[in-house]
Parts: structure tokens; sequence; C-alpha cells
């Protein structure tokens, strides 16, 4: 069995390893863009983000000051029995992996917008839980920075519109521009609920980037045909992928979630018996 | 081209969108929070920390670490910099010479013409920049948190950076927009 400090210890590392290294599908999806595109500046800026990929690396520092909200989520095998509180645990590991890795304090109170200092406060950081069959405990995160965070939009779409999904997250593409620092990936959860879909929009950028379907890739490349470009300056490269999740929802409702990510797709996960 | 600080409004009128940069000498980082009481400050006649006439502005808010006594600049890319739109169109009013660094983009061509210049950084690239930054020389402001406050930033050929808007009117942004513009139209009858 996990125990307490066996768990804060796995935060502390799973944060450490995801804001100074990337995944390989990541940066082979960013090395892919960067062969493919012709745009002189597009290719100066992802020449940038691929020195820094090593920079980070190298020198054990985050590859973005940005270090994202915390963001975790657990697979919690149904035959594990913790004797102590998971969620102490997961919080402690956030405060450590503050003052370790270090983080960016950037968790506030969104009315006061007072920063505690330590990227912990209310429902933060953000823990989902999913419990499965096992005696497996899979943690995974996934600091999420807000550039691309505030780009990301939800809509209820009616049941007779699945035909404009794609159009729906072209657009909240379109409408981002080079905010959410392009090339991106772009998360879409269709169904399910309101809060699901964005639920499911944010899970579908935990899936390995290369592996798309044919729905999937016919969004990607009418998103690439924008010519947004890398930081929004033109090219033809501006998403790395597209990645779908879709819930069943009400008969009534159509609900569709695209959630932004920056190139700097950072997660890390780790299993404990 | 290498350009150090205090660059002279000779120098920013000479610049064209297009053009590659490199920044030597000293820059001011400042976001939503910095730009709000500055504001406040300037309008309610209290003398700022800092000038930021003639300054170079970084829209970011870095990642450091007291070590002793100093302050260490770890990670420090650039942040959105279209969040400070209104507080720098407002602020410009205040400036006779600016250069503002940043990431994505900004509305304000009409108002940096004769003035300024912004110069775009690569997101996300916070560790590329880390290097370029020689040390912290002020820290004012750290009251707001450590994203928000002022980081008096010493800079040794910080980039490549390149010139975005010009002083002339001109915005690589805006060509871009009408041309995503024109292509999502485009795009409409298939989607």
């Amino acid at each position: 069995m996990p125990t307490y400090g066996e768990v804060v210890e796995t935060v502390v590392e799973l944060f450490r390893k995801a804001e100074t290294e990337l995944g390989d599908d990541v940066i082979q999806a960013l090395r892919k863009a960067y062969e493919e595109e012709d745009n002189e500046v597009a290719r100066m800026n992802l020449e940038a983000i691929l020195r820094n990929i090593e920079i980070a690396k190298e020198k054990r520092i985050p590859i973005c000051q940005d270090t994202g909200l915390p963001i975790v989520f657990v697979e919690l095998g149904r035959e594990l029995c913790l004797d102590f509180s998971l969620v102490d645990a997961i919080r402690e590991g956030v405060v450590r992996a503050t003052q370790e890795v270090p983080l960016r304090p950037n968790a506030v109170h969104p009315l006061t917008r007072e920063n505690p200092g330590n990227n912990i406060g209310l429902y933060m950081p953000q823990i989902n839980v999913d419990i499965v069959e096992g005696d497996r405990l899979k943690i995974t995160v996934m600091p999420k920075g807000a550039g691309s965070e505030n780009c990301s939009a939800l809509k209820m779409l009616l049941p007779s519109e699945v035909n404009k999904i794609k159009r729906f997250v072209v657009e909240v593409v379109k409408n981002a521009g080079g905010k959410p620092c392009p090339p991106i990936f772009v998360g879409v959860g269709i169904g399910s609920t309101f809060d699901g879909c964005a639920k499911l929009a944010k899970k579908a950028l935990l899936r390995d980037v290369t592996e798309m379907n044919e729905f999937e890739l016919e969004i990607l490349n009418a998103i690439n045909r924008l010519g947004i470009g890398a930081m929004g300056l033109g090219g033809k490269i501006t998403a790395l992928a597209v990645l779908v999740e879709c819930g069943h929802c009400h008969t009534a409702s159509l609900p569709v979630a695209v959630n932004i990510q920056c190139w700097a797709n950072r997660r890390a996960s780790a299993v404990l018996r | 081209m290498e350009i150090k600080t205090p660059i002279s409004a000779e120098i920013v009128q000479k610049l064209r969108v297009g053009d590659i940069v490199y920044i030597t000498g000293e820059m001011l980082t400042a976001r939503d929070k910095a730009h709000l009481r500055a504001l406040e400050w300037i309008k309610s006649g209290k003398k700022l920390p800092v000038s930021f006439n003639n300054s170079v502005i970084y829209h970011c808010g870095p990642l450091v670490k007291k070590v002793g006594d100093e302050w260490k600049v770890i990670s420090a890319g650039p942040t959105t910099s279209a969040r400070m739109n209104a507080s720098t169109k407002e602020l410009l009013k205040f400036v006779d010479s600016i250069v503002i660094v940043g990431k994505g983009g900004m509305d304000i061509a009409e108002e940096l013409k004769g003035k300024g210049v912004y110069l775009a950084y690569t997101g996300g690239a916070g560790a590329l920049a880390a290097n370029a930054i020689k040390r912290v020389k002020d820290v004012h402001w750290l009251d707001l948190g450590m994203p928000e406050a002022i980081w008096v930033l010493e800079v040794e050929k910080f980039g490549p950076c390149i010139v975005a808007i010009d002083s002339h009117g001109n915005s690589l942004y805006d060509d871009v927009k009408r041309k995503v513009e024109e292509n999502f139209r485009k795009l409409l009858d298939e989607l």
C-alpha cells in the first residue's frame, strides 16, 4: 500500500518532471512542425521553442515561467485501502513542489486576488479522482498555464447541430490567434453535461498527441488552413494535434468544450502500489 | 541587430516590422497589476519607483528564487500582452518613447505611432529567456505578488525579438489577422 510520504514525494517529483521535460510525443510533434513550416518568422519561433526545451531539461528548470495551476488526475484502484488523506498528501506535495522545483505561486483568490504564495487554496490543487479496477494508485499531474486556458470556450449546441461542431472548434482557435502560444494542442470534449464536456476536453490533452483519428485530423487540417502560425505571426502550423473525447449526453443537448493547450503540453504520471 | 538601453527615440523610429533585435541593458517587468497601480500613482501625482519613459517594458511574470540576499531568475518568458491593451493605451499618454516586449500581440498600433515599438519574444521560452538575464537589479511592488511585481532586470543579448508593431502604424498581427479572417471565411463553406 502506498504511504502518505510516498504520495507527497511522488507529487513533488511529478511536478519537477512535468515542468522541466516534455513528453516524447510532444517533442516529436514540435520537431515535425519545424520541418514542415516554411514561414521564416514561424521557424525562428519554433527553433527558439526547441532550444528552450533543451535548456530546461539540461538545467532542470521550468520550461515556462508560467508553471501553471496544479491539476492532478488520480486513478484509485478499488482494492486499495489508504489509511491517510490522499487530498492532504497531494496538497503537501504541491506546497513542497512550489518551494523546491520551484513553481511560480499562481493560485489567487478569484475576487480579492490575494496570493497565498503556495499554490494552495479553495478547490486548489484541482484533484480529479476516478475509481478503477485493481490495486494501483496512478497519479498524473498537468500544470496548466493561463495563456492558453484563457482562450478556451464552451458552447451548448443544439442536438441538430452535430455538423457545426467543427466550425465551433475552428472558430475558437481563430479567435485565440497568437494569444495561447501556438502551435497549440486542441482538446475537445463532445457530449456529457455542461461541466462534463469541459472535463473531457481537458482529459483529451493527456492522450498521446501523435495518434489521431480521421475526425480529429479533419479538424486539424481545417485549423492549419487559418494561417495563424507559431506565436500568431503567420505560418502554416497553428495546431499540432486535435484530441477529441466523447461522452453520452442528454437527447436534448450537445455540449462542446474546446480546451486550448499551448505548445508546452506538460504532464507526468506515476503508478504506486 | 543588437540594441542597447536606454534606447533613443531615434532608434525606435528606425525599427521596422520584421526586424530582428537583441536587447542589452535594462528591462522592467510589468503585468496587469503593475500597469494599474502605475496609472493610479501617475494620476494622483505620486512618484513611481521606476520611470517608464525611455524604458523597455517586458510583459513578464518571472519565476524567481531568493538565494541568500539575491534574487535569481529561474524562468522568465513573456506573458500574453493583450491583457494590457487598455492600460497600455492609457500609459502611453504619459511617455514620449518606449519599447514593449511581450507575446501574442497588442491592439495599440495607433497609440505607438511616433513613440514606440512592440517586440515579440517566443511565448513559453522561459528557460531560454532566463539565459539572457544576467541579474536582478531591483524589485518594486513585491506586495502585488511575485508575478505582478516590477522586476528590474539586467539583460545581455535578449532575443531573438521580432519587431511586430513599429512606430509607423505597421503591425504584423493586423496583417496576419486580416489573412486569417479571409481564410476562415473561405473555410466556412466546408465546415
